[in-house]
């Protein structure tokens, strides 16, 4: 019992500050890849999608690579902190980041092009500059997407195994959420605990995608 | 004739080409032309939404695109006044809001008391909270126009003004527009495809074809001696139908 709460409370921790970050980066780029023309655009765009087809694995190595003690980024940042993200709750969310970043990206910028073209230009004509009419006019009418988007995301995080267990490993306690917890239970013989953790994570994911699909299907007009 | 509006310009859109030159004064500008002969093109060039390939656009002693200057001012500057065909109200605002977000500073006491004339002036105090999808077409064109004034407007761009509102309203919403030109005294350019329409409301017409200007002048100039045959084919129906589409 404490196991699966101390795994339930980690995970919480886990998928909320990558989808914090998400909403963030997320709906920059989104609003980015939507409304403009630039260089390496497609380029970008593929490199933040490709975590969608790669085994998550794949995403953890190269995360190491970026972030491992030895890695390019982290290799500076543990001379100068003495922290670094492997083996921590903060590695796992940074897996969770790059993983369901794709979700919200492609779901928030469909929502962000949907916005009819000429209420953007009668904002210009009005006097509006482009900041204004992105709060006032673009956000609030894609709004339902952006949150689907949110939603998908945090499912995504939520359920992330491969990444997290490449840079975060699996601590009990420390950095074994609820899929890792599973995988533990499993391999432990642990059945009870495994279907509870199972049902639990179905349970979620399921709500989350009925609420997505829900807000995504109702529409202003 | 003191020139309010100086337009001259080219731009070319895949394989249409638009070639036109025109000026008008502090009056009721009308382009009239056939669907696709360039005229919601040049709208859109004017109030900044699209960039001429080549020319100059002069709105009284304000230079507002100048290909020779490098000079091309954003729409947000240009202090237009423009009626989209289609309205293009913000669905998720109400009317009083769609009219409100176009006051330079929408939470100001000032936007308030402009906002309460406007609803007064175009009788829409008793829709105000409604969104535009529950105004009929003609509450939503006056949303639409309250919003443009909103914004304080040196001119206004009306696309189809009367196109999409019934025949019954047309003929009071055409002496509206003149008494607002009136009030306003600022130049009104409007597109129309309708010739009895255009008759009636300019002061000023300009006669569109192929994205070429065939013939620019007053009405009763154009009528007498029309320079295209297609001109005067148009005036003769119009003639023909016997309608007093015109008066003057």
């Amino acid at each position: 019992m404490e196991a699966l709460l101390s795994a339930a409370r980690l995970s919480l921790l886990v998928s909320l500050s990558a989808t914090v970050l998400i909403g963030l980066a997320g709906l920059g780029l989104a609003y980015l890849l939507a409304s403009r023309e630039f260089r390496g655009k497609h380029v970008l765009d593929a490199l933040i999608s490709v975590p969608l087809v790669l085994p998550p694995t794949v995403v953890g190595y190269y995360l190491v690579l970026l972030f491992g003690r030895e890695g390019w980024l982290g290799a500076p940042l543990y001379r100068l902190t003495g922290w670094s993200a492997v083996f921590t709750w903060q590695g796992a969310a940074l897996a969770a980041f790059v993983v369901a970043l794709p979700l919200m990206v492609r779901v928030s910028r469909a929502a962000i092009q949907s916005v009819d073209r000429d209420l953007i230009q009668i904002s210009a004509t009005l006097g509006k500059s482009e900041w204004e009419t992105a709060w006032h006019v673009v956000l609030p009418l894609a709004r339902q997407g952006i949150l689907a988007g949110l939603l998908l995301s945090f499912a995504r995080a939520l359920g992330e195994f491969g990444a997290t267990l490449m840079i975060a490993g699996n601590i009990p306690g420390k950095t074994s959420t609820l899929p890792l917890s599973i995988y533990t239970a499993f391999q432990n013989g642990d059945d009870t605990l495994a279907q509870t953790l199972a049902l639990l994570l179905t349970v979620i994911s399921g709500a989350v995608i009925y609420f997505a699909n829900r807000w995504t299907a109702s529409r202003w007009m | 004739m003191d020139v309010a509006l100086d337009v001259r310009f080219r731009k070319t859109l895949g394989s249409f080409s638009l070639d036109v030159s025109w000026q008008a004064g502090c009056e009721i500008v009308v382009l009239f032309g056939p669907s696709g002969a360039g005229k919601s093109l040049t709208f859109q060039a004017l109030a900044g939404l699209v960039t001429p390939d080549e020319g100059r656009i002069r709105l009284g002693d304000a230079l507002l695109f100048d290909s020779a200057r490098g000079v091309n001012l954003p729409a947000r500057e240009r202090e237009v006044g423009y009626l989209f065909q289609h309205y293009a109200l913000y669905p998720h605002m109400s009317a009083r809001d769609n009219i409100r977000f176009a006051h330079p500073h929408p939470g100001s006491r000032e936007a308030d008391r402009e906002l309460d004339a406007l609803l007064q002036r175009f009788h829409l105090g008793e829709v105000a909270d409604l969104f535009p999808r529950a105004l009929s077409g003609g509450q939503r064109q006056r949303v639409a126009l309250a919003r443009a004034l909103m914004r304080r407007p040196r001119w206004l761009l009306l696309d189809e003004p009367l196109s999409a509102v019934d025949l019954a309203v047309r003929r009071r919403i055409r002496t509206e527009l003149k008494q607002l030109q009136r009030t306003l005294s600022i130049p009104m350019v409007l597109v129309t495809h309708d010739l009895g329409e255009a008759l009636a409301m300019a002061d000023y017409l300009v006669i569109y074809d192929g994205g070429r200007v065939v013939q620019a002048g007053t009405p009763a100039a154009i009528l007498q001696n029309p320079e295209n045959p297609v001109i005067a084919d148009w005036a003769g129906s119009a003639l023909v139908h016997g309608e007093r589409v015109f008066s003057f």
